[in-house]
């Protein structure tokens, strides 16, 4: 009798939503993988280089190799994410192909197409993509993101425009909360969002999905700020395989985004846990070099 | 009625959101001093390796034990209903690494047995067993990386089946969905579990 529907929206928001109060870990091996996930890590980000790496390595950044992605869902059960350049559909398909179970269109890889995100809506795997402001988040949406993170900038360990990102966006949702009908169409018009998803946010008091943070977290005490601040869960790129002790940063990265309001267990975890990954001042950045301008 | 939703990791603010509508009075767990008083504990969806570690580091195992041994009933959903099988089968990570467990309920659970997030699914739900006061349409249920009960023991009643795999169960003050009722508007389950199950 039950007809199963897959790739629905609800069923690719759905995974989104199981991942909440986690953390996702960016991981090149399976050695690190199980680290991650013995860690108690909600997802992988398998990658053939890790954010801080790709900005030191320059070039042209693209999808990993499958074989690396393959390898790492072999050795663990929780769901296993990757990358796909801006606009790149065909990695998008072959990653589809691969099992791959969430795709990350993502302004660390180099983009492919300067106008086009891919149109999401077209797969069955759910898609997460970054965004700076309220516009931009829904306009991903729109293209069928069904998660949305900070963009912060990657590979810095530096948590300063992951910051910036999520009180933009948490300032425009209390501004939309108090439109009426016909100045929320104004506002669609400034934020360059689609309506219908204006209403929702104006309705909800939040985004339609769940909002995650990412880009330059490298401590405990990064993670439970953006927490505080009102994101769901945890991207962590360089900042654990990166530092000196990966898996004790990653157990305390995680405890954190679970107490992330209990300043007493935060000042346990944050113990002893060797160097950070380095950091980078953003001025230091040209502009042109900054990941977070890519895509629109 | 006193209802702690578990909230160390994943979906528990919409059990918390629907167990209110329902008319529970709920708070979130984070800690195991937090369940003096509950008459029923919610173990949400989430990904139960992460939400089994956080269990085991703050002392939730025991402590979930001995609630039940004093009458606490418990609920979970997905990751919940893997923590709370007394065995587990499938996931090359169980090898030699043994995942937290509460174990409580007389059933063998397969993780991801459905296969990855592409073969997720939504799909029409039986629940007649549930009782007259819950029957009337079948149940939409949401199915993400789902497990499945792959045995249950006598104790054990089967509720809910989808393509002959047993989806929803429940032994005595225990119950639990292989899918998320909490992702839906539909609160009958919910409802069941405050109360049938706790009564």
């Amino acid at each position: 009798m039950a007809t199963q529907e897959k790739g629905t929206f609800l069923v690719k928001k759905g995974l989104a939503e199981m991942l909440k109060g986690g953390v996702i870990m960016d991981v090149t091996t399976p050695e690190q993988a199980r680290i991650a996930e013995e860690a108690g890590a909600v997802s992988v980000m398998a990658l053939e280089r890790v954010p801080a790496d790709i900005r030191a390595a320059g070039g042209v950044a693209r999808m990993a190799d499958p074989t690396v992605i393959e390898r790492i869902m072999e050795v663990v059960t929780i769901p296993v994410m990757a990358k796909v350049r801006i606009g790149h559909f065909v990695e998008a398909q072959i990653l589809e192909a691969l099992g791959v179970d969430y795709i990350d269109e993502s302004e660390v890889l180099t983009p492919a197409d300067e106008v086009y995100h891919i149109n999401k809506h077209a797969f069955k795997v759910p898609f997460v993509c970054g965004a700076r402001d309220l516009g931009e988040a829904l306009r991903r949406i729109a293209e069928g993101a069904a998660m949305i993170r900070t963009k912060g900038e990657p590979g810095t360990g530096n948590v300063v425009e992951a910051v910036r990102h999520i009180r933009k966006v948490n300032e425009q949702i209390r501004h939309v909360r108090n439109l009426s009908d016909e100045e929320l169409v104004a506002e669609s018009k400034n934020l360059g969002a689609p309506l219908d998803l204006l209403r929702q946010v104006r309705d909800l008091g939040r985004l339609p999905v769940v909002n995650f943070a990412a880009g330059g977290i490298a401590t405990p005490a990064d993670a439970a700020l953006m927490m505080q601040l009102g994101c769901d869960g945890i991207f962590v790129g360089s900042g654990i395989f990166k530092s000196a002790d990966p898996a004790r940063r990653a157990r305390a990265i995680v405890m954190a985004t679970t107490h992330y309001n209990d300043p007493k267990v935060l000042a346990d975890v944050s113990h002893d846990l060797g160097e950070a990954m380095p950091g980078l001042e953003i001025a230091t950045i040209a502009q042109e070099q900054r990941m977070q301008e890519r895509g629109w | 009625m006193k209802i702690g939703v578990l909230a160390l990791q994943g979906d528990f603010r919409e059990h918390a959101v629907m167990l209110r509508q329902c008319g529970a009075e709920v708070s979130e767990i984070r800690k195991p001093e937090q369940m003096g008083g509950l008459r029923g504990l919610v173990v949400p969806g989430g990904e139960s390796t992460a939400i089994g570690k956080l269990m085991d580091a703050y002392g939730f195992l025991n402590a979930i034990k001995e609630r039940v041994a004093g009458g606490m009933g418990l609920f979970g959903t997905c990751a919940g209903l893997v923590l709370l099988a007394r065995e587990l089968k499938g996931g090359t990570s169980l090898e030699g690494r043994p995942q937290p467990v509460l174990g409580l309920i007389d059933m063998v659970v397969r993780r991801n047995a459905f296969g990855r997030q592409v073969d997720s699914f939504e799909a029409d739900l039986d629940i007649s067993a549930m009782g007259e006061a819950y029957n009337g349409s079948p149940f939409r249920a949401v199915f993400i990386r789902a497990p499945q009960i792959e045995a249950v023991g006598p104790g054990v009643a089967v509720l809910g089946r989808v393509e002959e795999k047993v989806v929803l169960a429940r032994q005595g003050r225990f119950l639990a969905a292989a899918f998320h009722p909490e992702l839906t508007s539909d609160t009958r389950i919910h409802r069941y579990f405050l109360e049938e199950v706790l009564a």
